[in-house]
């Protein structure tokens, strides 16, 4: 970033005023922040408090990467986009609200996911990257980009009440495979939209993440990096570790990895089995076929609704309950919507299972075409 | 002997539900499940493959945290 290049209007000097008078800010410092570019990549969660917060700050230059659409469920946490944004993209969402919040902030958009081929591509030309994706093939991506390009990386994830932050990749300092050398194999451990996620958790976290944002930026403060921020929200615990540079790290010691490689999706649907609508499964035991009826949701949507005859194994312990998993008959595994028993049935397929049979749709779509008793959630 | 190891909510549900235990054991491998590589072990706030892997003898009173990738957002 180059300090000072922006200049500072009047209108804008009265609306950072509270930043112009801080010893550690001062005018050069708001300067400094008009000049910066920060990509923020996912504009969900984490992504909204990040995205206003920098915008409000002052930040110049906004970079939003998103390719998905505002639904209703995302309401709860995701507090850049409103009751209107709807089924509109979340980029036209956030660029909406942002410019209304700050309209000296430029916005960047990507309406793209973050990939192998164009990662270094959008992330270079930034001077601080914030992950807030929600999954792990994007994170490593991220992770790599930001090794590879001498970027660092605000960091943040959730799960449930639990939250992590940290600075990756700034020079010298470690990045996220230091940390964690892979990503968790498939089903090894649940997302967001399986294992549920406090709403206001994303605000904790994404809000530290801005945090060290700006610090970065203006080069404050003692950053996150070397250490693991974690957040409990229901102990209000916060516990900082160290995370030492790993000199074997392939990304950031070895430097083995010199070029984005697509990490293998971790909530990939191979072959080895196939897709039954609910049509055929409701036709299958209106003829009364010998099926088992396999049902990997969490406890608390079984008791929401489930199909009858169905047996509860929640997809994270699979894995470990496959005795309970007739081999000799048809196994049709249903979830919400079909991506997780889409993995559970992989999961099945692998473990040599050959008569293994995916519910697309899900609940939902059993809910909607056969017994619209069972709730939708 | 007795130490504490607190465990993520995401792994929490592989031990009883339950997240933090108090066991004894001489070495970090006796006291944990040997982990893999996207799961951490902590002694107080050191990441134990730094401290000499699964073999550091743990004290009276330490602390050990097993953080896992969580990747929502």
């Amino acid at each position: 970033m180059t300090a000072g290049i922006g200049t500072l209007s009047q209108a804008e000097l009265v609306r950072y005023s509270r930043h112009v008078i801080l010893p550690e800010v001062g005018l050069a410092g708001q300067e400094r922040l008009k000049a910066s570019r920060v990509l923020i990549v996912g504009c969900g969660g984490l992504g909204s408090p990040v995205a206003l917060y920098l915008a409000a700050a002052g930040v110049g230059t906004l970079g939003l990467v998103d390719f998905d659409t505002v639904d209703a469920s995302n309401l709860q946490r995701q507090i850049l986009h409103g009751t209107s944004a709807v089924g509109s993209s979340k980029l036209d969402s956030a660029e909406a609200r942002l410019l209304n919040l700050n309209p000296y902030t430029k916005i960047e958009r990507y309406d793209t996911r973050l990939s192998a081929a164009n990662g270094i591509e959008i992330i270079e030309g930034y001077d601080v990257v914030v992950d807030g994706t929600d999954n792990f093939a994007t994170r490593y991506l991220v992770n790599d980009a930001c090794v590879l390009t001498g970027v660092p990386n605000a960091y943040g994830s959730i799960f449930r009440f639990e939250g992590q932050a940290s600075v990756f990749a700034a020079a010298d300092g470690p990045c996220y495979r230091c940390l964690f050398r892979d990503p968790p194999p498939a089903g090894a451990v649940p997302n967001c939209a399986e294992g549920g996620v406090l709403g206001v958790l994303p605000g904790l976290v994404g809000t530290i993440q801005a945090t060290e944002a700006i610090k970065l930026l203006l080069g404050i403060g003692r950053p996150l990096i070397g250490e693991l921020l974690l957040v409990n929200a229901l102990d209000m615990e916060f516990r900082r570790l160290k995370i030492r540079k790993d000199p074997a790290c392939p990304a950031c010691g070895t430097r083995e990895i010199k070029e984005l490689v697509e990490v293998e999706e971790v909530c990939e649907v191979p072959g080895g089995f196939a897709e039954l609508s609910v049509g055929a499964l409701a036709d299958r035991r209106k003829a009364g076929r010998d099926q088992f009826i396999l049902d990997v949701r969490e406890p608390h949507e079984w008791a929401i609704g489930r199909i009858e005859g169905a047996e509860l194994i929640p997809l994270g312990e699979l894995h470990g309950s496959l005795d309970r998993v007739p081999r000799d008959r048809d196994v049709a595994v249903y979830c919400k919507s079909g991506t997780r028993s889409a993995q559970a049935a992989d999961l099945l397929a692998k473990s040599g299972y050959t008569r293994v049979y995916n519910v697309s749709g899900g609940i939902l779509a059993w809910s909607a075409e056969i017994d619209p008793t069972i709730p939708r959630y | 002997m007795a130490v504490t190891v607190s465990l993520p909510t995401v792994l929490a549900r592989h031990a009883g539900g339950v997240r933090n235990h108090i066991v004894g054991g001489g070495t970090l491998a006796e006291a944990t499940n040997p982990a893999n590589a996207f799961v951490a072990i902590y002694v107080n706030d050191e990441d134990a493959r730094f401290l000499g892997s699964l073999t550091t003898p743990i004290r009276d009173g330490d602390e050990i945290s097993v953080v896992s990738a969580i990747a929502g957002g």
